[in-house]
């Protein structure tokens, strides 16, 4: 008590101590990118509000009420483009400072972006007017030049939007962990000296007595003491159905409680729960790269200065071959391929898409490691799955009773649950709960001893039971032939025969299995239905998961596998040429899951950082991993697609605002439609990526 | 061709060679982080624009810290990663966030923002 009440003072002196570095929520990124979305729409309304106008009066011999009031050459046009120069000066600033800022500081460190491109290009269009304007006679020709300030401010204002929008669709992407982030519970009820007391959920320690009340959250992870309830865990786990707790059962925090009260004791608090594990491992994931992004690195690292010498070079050819007013025409090539490429959409294709993946992933209760293994999971082309726990539920249990004649069945089990009741075999403990199952009172044996890989013998008052293999009752003299029919018939479908006899007589065989999942089946024909080669690794003998393969559709069994030999037979796999992925526990088969191309964890409650794997599963369903593989692929497919989204549209895009077009169809790309172009072409790329976020796992898994 | 002409292609390819330069070839020597009283190799990076500085030499063998202060708002830089060390973290404006790793075998690693757009290295040189 004393130990955590001063554990207790340490965290609120803490907090305290932490407090003054301003509040998380504005230093958030989704608070900055709040106030960074404000301020791009102002900027743009600015520039919208000036370029309306600019452009109607850049041309006002093509509009009827204006020519007569602004004819060419005329002094009073003279002076209306000056004041547009000066309207256009302040857009630049206002509006487009962030381009010149951000190109300049990208210079100071030898790169080029984006910002440089429209910083270059705005800035080029806008000194080009304002010296036609000003020294007309440095231009050969001796008409009036024409000026782009309508360039400079509509181009501005157009990317400006297209930043905005940018901004908007990325924080859709990244809702997903903000949803996970809004979950945690901010106050908890503890019990402290016999009475409850709410106190913020920071001020719980491990160890402290937890209520929770009908249709509250759990605060922390921790296990049940007393009291039973159905909690809600499908926003971490993302199981629909809600899961049974009673004393000894772990809860995990953020998960909602249904119907009934419950007390618990908590386990893991602040940092160190599921979901905050879950919450960093999914931003850390998002955060990473996937392997393709580094090729594109390497092309952005070149794009952009790339564009750069075209443009130059575009002058240069348009300036000596172009049609008069050469300089004019130079000019706007230059600008237009400047402003047309979009070093962005190359950028965004694949951390877009990882992004709105992992954060899918997440929701489902999928937990995918890193852009690497998102890659890699959509590659895998075989997949093996650990028999105990992965594809069976990991408990055996009492399936069939046979009783030998004038035996009962629920005699058979009493004598069996009798014997084994203070063994601890394995087997021993299905019996016995199959016994209380069945509401069955266990004798207490006067003595019992077991003979290892034989059975049990026991003694209930005067009578001798023997529990075991029937080579064990043989040797002991009873004769159990007539029940070897059962039992084979038994081991067939995969059981495990347990012998029983009563002192001299054969009592009655009693199976016992480790049943399926409910959902395995059905998981089993998705994985086969997406192409994959299923294979089951088991320890049991060769009888046995023949069957369990049988029962569930998988024909390639591996049989009889040590577990320290998992990793090895998932290694042959691969040397046949296969991408091979392995699902199992976090532990026994972490050797396993290592050697894998991908290793999938079946997760248990509310450890969730499971080390050895790549796509860690929070609920225990098999479900999951088809959900994960066909995530990846949908995932993976998107950034490929961006990719060559933004691929093509600067293909087409640059050649095309450089003029190639014009000695055949005389076609030259306005610097406005090359804005709109670039803006467009950024913000579909991010939509693309949004999609992702609609798609739908009952598809796959139906 | 006409002397302007002569004039605008010169001068263009002038430009060329010289972006070609500026952006591909030349190469700074970068800074050294310093060796701080825990232990640790500690670098300040600012984060505008770019990174400053971007450039950074640690010794093999001595874990390192580099300390991120991001001066912007503009959403591109918003996250920091490492692939190489498997690192990333988001930088709010106005913060400092410390990234920690072991620099490993001498060689060269990028560090970036979650596009790659922004560009700094990591030089490891043999203790």
């Amino acid at each position: 008590m004393t130990s955590a009440h001063t554990a207790a003072t340490d965290r609120i002196g803490h907090r305290h101590h932490v407090s003054p570095t301003a509040s998380a929520e504005a230093a958030s990124p989704a608070g900055d990118r709040q106030a960074e979305y404000g301020t791009l729409m102002r900027k743009w309304w600015f520039g919208a509000a000036v370029g309306v106008p600019t452009m109607i009066l850049s041309y006002p011999w093509l509009i009827p009420g204006l020519r007569d009031l602004f004819p060419r050459e005329s002094p009073q046009l003279w002076w209306l483009w000056v004041a547009m120069g000066v309207a256009s000066l302040a857009v630049l600033v206002y509006s487009g400072n962030q381009f010149f800022a951000g190109a300049w500081e990208a210079l100071r460190h030898r790169s080029a972006n984006m910002h440089t491109l429209i910083a270059i290009g705005t800035g080029t269009a806008w000194i080009y007017s304002t010296v036609a304007l000003l020294l007309p006679q440095l231009f050969p020709s001796e008409a009036m030049t024409d000026v782009y300030y309508d360039v400079t401010v509509v181009v501005t204002a157009l990317v400006v939007l297209g930043m905005a929008m940018e901004v908007k669709a990325r924080g859709r992407t990244s809702e997903a962990i903000e949803k996970l982030i809004g979950l945690a519970p901010k106050t908890a009820r503890v019990i402290r000296d016999e009475a409850e007391l709410e106190i913020p959920v920071e001020e719980v320690v491990v160890g402290d007595i937890v209520a929770v009340r009908p249709g509250s959250k759990v605060p922390v992870d921790g296990v049940v003491t007393i009291g039973a309830s159905a909690v809600d865990e499908s926003m971490i786990t993302g199981e629909s159905m809600p899961v049974a707790k009673s004393p000894g059962d772990e809860v995990i925090g953020a998960t909602i409680n249904k119907t009934g009260a419950f007390r618990f004791r908590a386990t893991k608090i602040g940092s160190d729960t599921a979901l905050a594990t879950i919450v960093r491992m999914v931003g850390d994931a998002q955060a990473s790269k996937v392997p393709i992004q580094r090729i594109v690195d390497v092309v952005s690292g070149y794009f952009t200065p790339a564009v750069l010498i075209l443009s130059v070079l575009g002058f240069v050819i348009w300036y000596d071959f172009g049609p008069a007013p050469a300089f004019a025409y130079a000019t706007i090539v230059a600008v237009t391929t400047l402003i047309i490429a979009c070093p962005c959409a190359l950028g965004m294709a694949t951390p877009m898409a990882l992004t709105t993946g992992v954060g899918l992933a997440a929701t489902n209760g999928i937990l995918i490691r890193s852009g690497d293994a998102l890659q890699a999971a959509k590659k895998i082309d075989t997949i093996v799955l650990d028999k105990t726990g992965t594809i069976t539920l990991g408990r055996p249990a009492v399936t069939d009773i046979v009783p030998a004649g004038g035996f009962e069945p629920d005699d058979v089990l009493a004598l069996a649950a009798a014997a084994e009741r203070d063994s601890e075999h394995p087997l021993a403990a299905a019996i016995v709960d199959g016994a209380t199952e069945r509401a069955i009172t266990l004798a207490a044996p006067a003595g019992f001893e077991a003979v290892p890989g034989q059975g049990i013998r026991a003694w209930l008052g005067e009578r001798r039971v023997l529990v075991g293999k029937q080579d064990f009752l043989e040797a002991a003299g009873v004769n159990a032939a007539g029940l070897e029919g059962e039992a084979a018939r038994l081991a067939d479908e995969g059981k495990t025969p347990v012998f029983v006899a009563l002192d001299d007589r054969a009592a009655g065989v009693i199976a016992i299995a480790d049943p399926v999942k409910s959902d395995s089946v059905a998981s089993i024909a998705a994985l086969r239905k997406l192409g994959l080669q299923v294979v089951m690794i088991t320890g049991d003998n060769r009888r046995t998961a023949d069957a369990i393969g049988r029962s569930v559709g998988i024909r390639r069994v591996l049989a009889e596998v040590l577990p320290q030999d998992k990793a090895h037979e998932v290694r042959k796999l691969q040397l046949e040429g296969r991408t091979v992925a392995m699902v199992g526990d976090g532990i026994n088969d972490a050797p396993a899951l290592a050697q894998a191309d991908v290793g999938f964890a079946i997760g248990t409650g509310t450890d969730v950082a499971i080390e050895a794997s790549d796509i860690t599963l929070i609920s225990g369903s098999l479900r999951g991993v088809v959900s994960a593989i066909a995530i990846s692929r949908a995932t993976m497919r998107n950034v490929y697609q961006n990719l060559f989204g933004a691929f093509v549209y600067n293909a087409l895009g640059l050649p095309v605002a450089l003029g190639v077009l014009y000695p055949v169809i005389g076609l030259l790309l306005s610097p406005i439609l090359a804005a709109l172009a670039m803006s467009f072409s950024s913000v579909t790329v991010i939509s693309n990526a949004n999609r992702l976020k609609r798609f739908k796992l009952a598809e796959v898994a139906a | 061709m006409t002397p302007d002409q002569i004039f605008v292609t010169v001068g263009g390819l002038a430009i060329v060679g010289f972006v070609a330069w500026f952006f591909w070839l030349k190469r700074t020597p970068g800074v050294k982080a310093s060796v701080v009283a825990d232990g640790y190799q500690e670098q300040m990076v600012l984060v505008k624009g770019g990174y400053t500085p971007d450039t950074i030499r640690v010794a093999a063998g001595r874990p390192v810290r580099l300390l991120f202060r991001r001066e912007e708002t503009a959403a591109c830089s918003e996250q920091v990663v490492l692939a190489d060390y498997g690192k990333s973290a988001p930088l709010p404006t106005g913060t400092v966030v410390p990234i920690e790793f072991m620099p490993g075998d001498p060689g060269e690693h990028e560090f970036t923002c979650q596009m790659g757009m922004l560009r700094g290295r990591i030089i490891v040189e043999a203790a």
